[in-house]
């Protein structure tokens, strides 16, 4: 197995199943754990979670593909969300997302998150961001754009280095 | 101890209380509790109370051996309990009745217990309706291409759709379109578009199978039957998901896309490759054996068996196989063969004849066997094989017969221990005549000296000194087989014998179960069945006239017998009579 569990997350997993009556119920904490650590949640690491929990890979891998927030790839460096929930939907969500796809060289109708192929931008669906009266909104990482228009989000797109 | 033959292993039911429901207005007693998938007693559903008054209530996720989860909605039925006043007692109605409360609400049948005086309505307009609405449900995304599907025949989506469907689909956005033809293991295809994910497979293989391979993967409509990447789905039980699968989401690699299922003939046959003895049913069309099914028996396999066993039957079809009868090499036919052969064991000196008979052969064969022994003072022995066992349907015993053939005293408790006796018995020039039936010896024969060596350090059980040097010593060696091997291309005489499918008869199994098995094919050329001839041999060399039908020869046999406690052939039934072994 490739993936290497450093000690702080050995023990912060041990900690993280101390929590639960029993072991399974652990899954979700300890995929979050691994992804705040790499970013992401590899096959192998997967398959180490399960050895941790004592379950089956299969078990661990229905929750990580259960939950899209969990990440079954790398994230590009900069990572675009663009709310699609009804306000945004109505405000042109859709249009926003095809922009940036189709700059960025992407394809718009594929489903979940899609990253450029040189590693730099990661573009996807989310759900509320809750801003419905200034719809459409997006983040760029931890930063919160409102009204986006074609021409902002060009701008946006321009400013990442 | 009872020595009376039983036909079923239940628990005992006599301490179960009972309890009185309606179903449809028709009033039946059932169980208060039913043993679940796990043995356990569990409180009776309203499903299988319906079952028990012969009522079908459709369903998808729900089987009897499998534990419930309630989660396709299809056996969704309505209900009413008697109904209590403000007081907590029964109100009545005005001819004496007591009234019944409906409930508002819909239930599944499958997960709802019953209580006394339970009134289940199965056939109402309201049910009607809910059942059409779950069908147009589980119909949105699955692919309506039945005549291009290999479940087409044997389809529960069809069958349900039949009753109610609707002619056409109102459904005129775009279809979620998930993978086909996905490779899950070695012996099993899934088609995900076809799933209706009933979660049949997993909880099979989770709970029976004890391998947690399966699960849902993704979220919403792009839920996916799968493994884990890289993890194929591979333990000897796999092809009972295909068999659990009430679609064609699964299939079996073997069997899919060889024949439209309803053009098989289905035989009721039993498994031959341990001494478990699976219940099977056997599909071939024209002569051709295209699959093995499970068939249910509670008393012995469930409603399962192992992949190993399911697919140990192409080796019927081989073109090698024996057809024709050779004496000394040469064709010749049975009235000849059967003629000399006769004549041979009619001068034979006591104690100069030794059999080798296979606990592959039927009861019925290894009794004339052992008329033949008896009549000519014959030393007899079969071979073991032993192999692994499993937990849960896999015996270490690969003979389907052991037990037959120490009951028809072919050989002792111990099998193989008489081996050496004829080894000994050739070498000294003392049996100058052996008769086989279905053995290669040769293959597991080791020169004597070695044998000895061996048997110090371990305990060889399968393993003995009949060597092809040793056979060569011998006057006359008789072999009968159904494909040809070193053993056979020794023998003065040939006699092309049966597979199993190809015949009728029955065995007893590793826990003393008796169970007979049809014919499901044809043999190939001049092969006849070991009964038939053994039946005609036994006539002319001890005079005695036995029966011409296998019935006739397993009722004369049980009479005979006393372990058969004269057991009829008709008593055996599909799944088959347990004796006291």
């Amino acid at each position: 197995m490739s993936f290497q569990a450093t000690p702080e997350l050995e023990a912060e997993v041990h900690e993280l199943i101390s929590h639960y009556p029993v072991k399974r119920a652990a899954s979700l904490m300890v995929l979050h754990a691994i992804q705040e650590k790499f970013g992401w949640i590899s096959s192998d690491a997967v398959q180490w979670t399960a050895k941790k929990l004592e379950l089956q890979p299969i078990n661990v891998f229905e929750i990580l593909t259960f939950y899209p927030m969990l990440r079954q790839e790398p994230q590009g460096k900069y990572a675009i969300k663009v709310c699609r929930t009804l306000s945004c939907a109505l405000g042109g969500a859709y249009e926003l997302h095809k922009h940036f796809c189709d700059k960025l060289g992407l394809d718009a109708h594929k489903h979940g998150p899609q990253t450029t192929k040189d590693g730099k931008f990661t573009v996807e669906f989310v759900e509320c961001l809750a801003s419905c009266g200034t719809a459409p909104v997006m983040m760029l990482g931890e930063k919160f754009y409102e009204d986006v228009s074609n021409a902002k989000a060009d701008e946006i797109v321009g400013g990442c280095k | 101890m009872s020595t009376a033959a039983t036909t079923e292993i239940k628990p005992a039911l006599t301490a179960i209380e009972h309890i009185k429901v309606k179903v449809d207005g028709r009033e039946i007693e059932v169980p208060r509790l039913i043993a679940d998938w796990s043995g356990k007693l569990t409180p009776t559903t309203m499903i299988q109370a319906c079952e028990l008054a012969k009522t079908d209530v459709p369903h998808y996720c729900w089987h009897p051996k499998l534990p419930v989860v309630g989660n396709c909605r299809m056996c969704l039925v309505e209900f009413g309990t008697p109904a209590l006043g403000p007081d907590r007692k029964p109100v009545f109605n005005p001819d004496g009745t007591p009234k019944i409360a409906k409930s508002p609400r819909p239930a599944i049948s499958c997960a709802t217990p019953i209580s006394p005086g339970m009134e289940i309505y199965t056939k109402t307009p309201a049910v009607k309706q809910m059942r059409e609405g779950v069908l147009e449900s589980l119909l949105i995304n699955h692919p309506l291409d039945c005549p291009i599907c290999d479940q087409a025949g044997e389809c529960k989506l069809q069958e349900y759709s039949v009753d109610y469907g609707q002619s056409s689909s109102r459904f005129v956005e775009t279809k979620v379109h998930k993978p086909k033809a996905v490779d899950l293991g070695p012996r099993i295809m899934l088609d995900a578009e076809r799933c209706i994910l009933c979660t049949r497979c997993i909880r099979f293989t989770r709970d029976i199978a004890g391998d947690d391979a399966l699960g849902i993967v993704n979220r919403g409509s792009y839920n996916t039957i799968a493994t884990f990447p890289g993890i194929p789905f591979d333990n000897n039980y796999t092809l009972n998901t295909v068999d659990v699968c009430p679609v064609g989401a699964l299939t079996s690699k073997d069997f899919r896309f060889q024949m439209r299922a309803w053009f098989l003939k289905e035989t009721k046959s039993v498994c031959t490759s341990c001494a478990t003895g699976c219940n099977v049913l056997i599909g071939s069309r024209e002569e051709k054996i295209f699959r093995y099914t499970p068939r249910d028996n509670d008393a012995v396999n469930a409603s399962w068996m192992c992949d190993a066993g399911r697919l140990n039957y192409k080796w019927i079809a081989r073109a090698d196989r024996l057809k024709e009868v050779l004496v000394r090499g040469q064709k010749s036919t049975w009235k000849a063969a059967l003629n000399e052969i006769s004549d041979k064991l009619k001068n034979a000196q006591a104690g100069s004849v030794a059999i080798i008979a296979s606990a592959r052969q039927t009861n019925e064969e290894l009794w004339l066997i052992s008329k033949l022994k008896s009549k000519l003072g014959a030393i007899s022995d079969s071979i073991p094989r032993v192999g692994e066992a499993d937990k849960l349907l896999v015996s270490a015993d690969k003979n389907p017969n052991t037990n037959g053939a120490r009951i028809t005293g072919i050989c002792f408790t111990e099998m193989g221990i008489n081996l050496v006796k004829i080894s000994d018995g050739i070498a000294s020039g003392k049996i100058k005549t052996l008769i086989v039936f279905g053995e290669n010896i040769v293959k597991r024969a080791v020169a004597n000296e070695k044998l000895r060596e061996r048997e110090t350090v371990s305990e060889v059980v399968d393993e003995h000194a009949i060597t092809a040097e040793l056979l060569a010593k011998l006057d006359t060696l008789i072999v009968s087989d159904i494909l040809p091997n070193e053993t056979t291309k020794l023998a003065h005489y040939v006699l092309p014998g049966c597979a199993p499918a190809e015949k009728r008869g029955s065995f007893t199994n590793g826990k003393g179960r008796v169970q007979k098995f049809m014919k499901a094919v044809e043999a190939p050329g001049d092969a006849r069945a070991e009964w038939e001839f053994l039946h005609d041999l036994v006539h002319n060399v001890t005079g005695q006239n036995g029966f011409v039908t296998i019935e006739g020869l397993f009722n004369q046999m049980a009479k005979e017998i006393p372990v058969f406690m004269g057991v009829t052939w008709q008593a055996l039934g599909d799944t088959g009579v347990t004796v006291q072994i």
